[in-house]
């Protein structure tokens, strides 16, 4: 067993056993989010509930409550971080209520998603919950029976104590131990004695879900309560100059037409206040049909930006952001990227002697990649509930990043953080669009100037014209093989607007003796921000499809000829600081090679392409199979292997690897977001292309490494390196490389 | 503003609203039944799908003025206790991420098995293909919706 000192989060633990001693009496009824265990349970009876800490709610009838604290964008986290508390606990998960934890980060921590972080991150506090809560309760019948500690046993919410064949229910003792004080430590588990982790649960929301129960901010509705639309420039690069109130504010149903200042002049930006359109219109009303068609008829005029430069706090540094006046064009951003990737750039790493190794070369290979920006498309758009009076702020949203924007919200207001009130709901999809809460200040001003409830909804277009994007980048791999087709030089570069996707220690930096990767970047006014897997989404599949053309030059299989270079980093390392475990690299790719049946002569006539990829903690490797109708691809299977340590539910982790398979092919083959005179040309669905049901693919089998290494995430890392797998199953079948994201316009030109 | 007696999950409703509104915004602002989603107001995604008697349809650019005596049937009266067939498939199957699309994803679903029971997996896309799950729960809808034919 794993002794664990409680000290982590102890004084949450303290704070909230301390305020709950005796328990409190409260009608079941009342309880939000109760609902009975089972039928004989009669809604009016009354409860006493004891938290024996932040996480757990027990009450005198056995009901057991797990509070999860991390907000729920699609990953499923609020089934999985539960799941870990009652492991250690040692409850029966199908009788424990789940409840999302309100916002508090004294007691939860950060309430971050993203990353791949949520479970990595909580992954002790999580299990020191549910064992400090269990050693509690075995103290408090240790007392109760005169008996040894060491002698109570637990299993599915009883205490026993065989000896004297004296047993409880949890709800028995919940009394007596939330009076126990903390334990200064706790032991853990084993992994190999886990009864309920690594064991497929279902999505606890589920029923919820197929029901249409209201879980969404956009479902949120209070007596009162108005809608609120934003009107925003058509175009990045021009900002408000006037607008006219009286063309709109007489039509049916309008209550208010005014301006907000999103930022006061000289704040400074912290990372995630991004936001691209610091004076927004605003049309308030009664209904959202009634403001939609407002919205369409106000009068505004807009005017360029001039280049500003703004303050920006980045992880406690101070630096300033030029943001550039003008209207962009995508044609002249690809244009530019690729001349100053002629340019010699920021050298972020270099080994040995490349230049040399590059000299004496006797076939050099240069291949440049590109990808275009991409709009995170949340199927709910942006939108958050405010109602602000005198001394309260309450707010209700999809947020990823509370705690960050409960900061600017605190600033902007002039209200201290203590009266700021904001509840996680269920987000209608995230991937990083989230983590930037500048929708939740709009709200707050909103509400405050109307003094009103209101809610605020941005349209599909709103949403997708008024984007935080996927920046558009490039990226130049250059090899040196000697007489002996032997890879003696490695050469990476690359930039974007405004950032690079290079990463300094990324393999095969480490396998290589001569390495050099250097970066640049341009500014833009086109905002940019995290987007599933970050420069990895980009980075991974064009580094991946690079390897893979390497791999048939030297006339090796591209799966040995990665194994090949693993080996090296393994055993013979080149540098310090390489940021990936080659073992771990090697394993899921062995994984993969082994189940997607890589060597069979059978196997080998397909159109199959593999790729592998470390980012945010995890190994992914996928083998994409793929055959191509007119010009239409169709993807008969993909088979991916994970390594992300212990799988905490298997049936949400399956569900994510696919959904980031399928997510990952589309992006590749359609997603493109393009810019004309500053304005994006797409709008709407119906010019931007979301892979759909008949473009998935026909099967997915994932399968994970096994190993008890504490669990690292999930969300991210199987979705940058399937770019790389489709794309060299699409040289198979066509004989043709693709590299320039989209795909999809490139394949109607050659065919099948 | 015109009235309008609307029949929505078996009851009748009444509404005094513009007539040009979209039933999505009748059910969803009038009539508190959230559970059809507004996802892009051009009916290209899917997420706003009710049935008007009994078939699929986008509800987001469907006027109020347009249903007349048609009934209407969203998710909250799909069944009385959520479990319809293509509800329990879902649930067994797991289906969900986000969420957000699902109920609309449903809704083509039910429609899809009414006319055609025992459907092929060609027959499964091509219905279910004006339905965006940006989670790209696809394989596992199309799993879900094989098990509902069974049933």
């Amino acid at each position: 067993m794993t002794l664990i000192k409680t000290s982590y989060n102890r004084r949450s633990f303290l704070k909230v056993s301390a305020l709950s001693g005796g328990g409190f009496v409260i009608g079941f009824s009342m309880l939000t989010g109760f609902k009975p265990l089972d039928k004989q349970v009669e809604e009016s009876a009354l409860r006493e509930i004891f938290n024996l800490n932040s996480y757990i709610k027990i009450t005198d009838k056995g009901e057991i409550t797990i509070l999860s604290p991390n907000p729920e964008f699609g990953q499923n986290v609020r089934t999985s971080m539960p799941m870990i508390v009652a492991e250690e606990l040692d409850v029966e998960w199908q009788k424990v209520i789940v409840e999302q934890a309100p916002y508090n980060t004294q007691l939860y921590g950060r309430q971050f998603t993203g990353g791949s972080q949520s479970i990595r991150q909580s992954w002790k506090a999580l299990r020191t919950a549910g064992a400090t809560a269990r050693q509690m309760l075995r103290q408090a019948a240790s007392q109760a029976w005169n008996v040894p500690l060491e002698e109570i046993t637990t299993e599915a919410g009883v205490l026993y104590h065989k000896a004297s064949g004296k047993s409880a229910t949890y709800g028995q003792m919940a009394s007596a131990a939330a009076k126990i004080p903390v334990p200064k430590e706790v032991k853990l588990k084993e992994v190999k004695s886990f009864k309920l982790l690594n064991t497929p649960q279902k999505n606890v929301e589920g029923e919820k879900i197929v029901t249409g129960k209201p879980l969404f901010t956009m479902d949120y509705r209070v007596e009162g309560m108005l809608i609120a639309m934003i009107v925003h420039p058509p175009a990045f690069g021009l900002k408000l100059k006037s607008f006219d109130a009286a063309s709109v504010n007489k039509m049916a149903g309008i209550k208010d037409v005014f301006s907000i200042k999103v930022y006061n002049d000289d704040y400074a930006r912290e990372m995630f206040d991004t936001r691209t359109f610091n004076e927004l219109v605003i049309i308030v009303g009664n209904s959202t049909w009634e403001v939609m068609n407002a919205k369409k008829k106000l009068v505004a005029e807009w005017e360029p930006i001039s280049t500003s430069t703004e303050k920006v706090s980045f992880f406690g540094q101070k630096r300033d952001e030029t943001i550039p006046a003008g209207l962009e064009n995508t044609n002249l951003h690809y244009q530019k990227m690729k001349e100053m990737n002629e340019k010699p750039a920021e050298v972020l790493r270099k080994d040995g002697n490349p230049e040399e190794a590059f000299a004496k070369a006797a076939q050099i290979i240069e291949r440049t990649y590109t990808c275009p920006f991409l709009a995170h498309n949340c199927m709910e758009p942006m939108t958050c509930f405010a109602h602000v009076t005198e001394d309260k702020v309450f707010l209700a949203a999809p947020i990823q990043a509370p705690e960050f924007v409960e900061r600017t919200i605190s600033a902007r207001l002039g209200i201290p953080i203590e009266k700021i009130d904001i509840e996680l709901l269920r987000m209608g999809g995230g991937f990083g669009r989230r983590a930037y809460g500048h929708y939740m200040v709009e709200a707050a001003l909103i509400s405050q100037k109307v003094k009103a409830p209101i809610k605020l909804i941005y349209t599909r277009e709103d949403d997708m014209t008024y984007g935080i994007y996927r920046p558009t980048y490039i990226v130049t791999y250059r090899a040196a093989l000697d007489a002996n087709k032997n890879l003696i030089g490695f050469h990476v570069k690359g930039g974007g607007f405004p950032e690079s996707a290079v990463h300094a220690n990324r393999f095969p930096a480490g396998a290589i003796d001569n390495y050099l990767a250097e970066s640049w970047a341009l500014p833009t006014n086109i905002t940019i921000g995290a987007f599933r897997a970050p420069r990895s989404n980009f980075i991974a599949g064009a580094e991946q499809a690079f390897l893979d053309e390497l791999a048939e030059v030297v006339g090796k299989d591209p799966i040995a000829f990665r194994l090949e270079l693993l080996k090296k980093a393994k055993e013979n390392p080149v540098g310090k600081n390489n940021d990936y475990d080659a073992s771990r690299y090697m394993g899921v790719l062995e994984l993969v090679r082994e189940k997607s049946d890589w060597d069979s002569s059978e196997s080998k006539k397909r159109n199959r392409g593999v790729a592998a990829y470390f980012c945010h903690n995890s190994y992914a490797a996928h083998v994409v199979e793929l055959s191509i109708k007119e010009v239409q691809v169709i993807v008969d299977k993909v088979v991916s292997a994970m390594d992300c340590g212990i799988v905490v539910n298997p049936e949400g982790a399956v569900n994510m690897v696919e959904g980031a398979v399928i997510d990952g092919i589309g992006n590749a083959l359609y997603g493109n977001l393009t810019f004309k005179d500053g304005a994006a040309e797409q709008k709407n669905f119906d010019k931007y292309r979301i892979i759909r049901h008949k473009e998935a693919p026909k099967s997915i089998e994932v399968h994970f490494v096994k190993n008890e290494i504490d669990p690292t995430g999930l969300g991210e890392p199987p979705f940058p390196p399937v770019m790389g797998a489709l794309a060299n199953a699409l040289y198979k079948a066509t004989g043709k490389r693709f590299y320039s994201q989209p795909f999809q316009p490139e394949l109607g030109k050659v065919g099948g | 503003m015109a009235k309008f007696n609307l029949k929505v999950n078996g009851k009748i409703r009444k509404v005094d609203i513009d007539p040009t509104t979209p039933m999505l915004w009748v059910l969803r602002d009038h009539l508190g039944l959230v559970g059809t989603k507004y996802g892009c107001g051009i009916a290209q995604c899917g997420a706003c799908t009710i049935h008007l008697n009994g078939t699929a349809m986008r509800s987001c650019m469907l006027p109020v003025s347009a249903i007349g005596n048609q009934e209407i049937t969203t998710i909250e009266g799909l069944s009385e206790n959520g479990d319809h067939p293509v509800q329990k498939a879902w649930l067994e199957h797991d289906v969900a991420q986000c969420g957000y699309c699902q109920a609309g994803q449903i809704m083509s679903a039910v429609s899809l098995l009414k006319n055609n029971p025992n459907p092929s997996d060609e027959e499964i896309e091509s219905a279910m293909n004006g339905n965006i799950c940006r989670c790209a729960t696809y394989t596992r809808i199309k799993a879900a919706i094989k098990t509902a034919a069974k049933k």
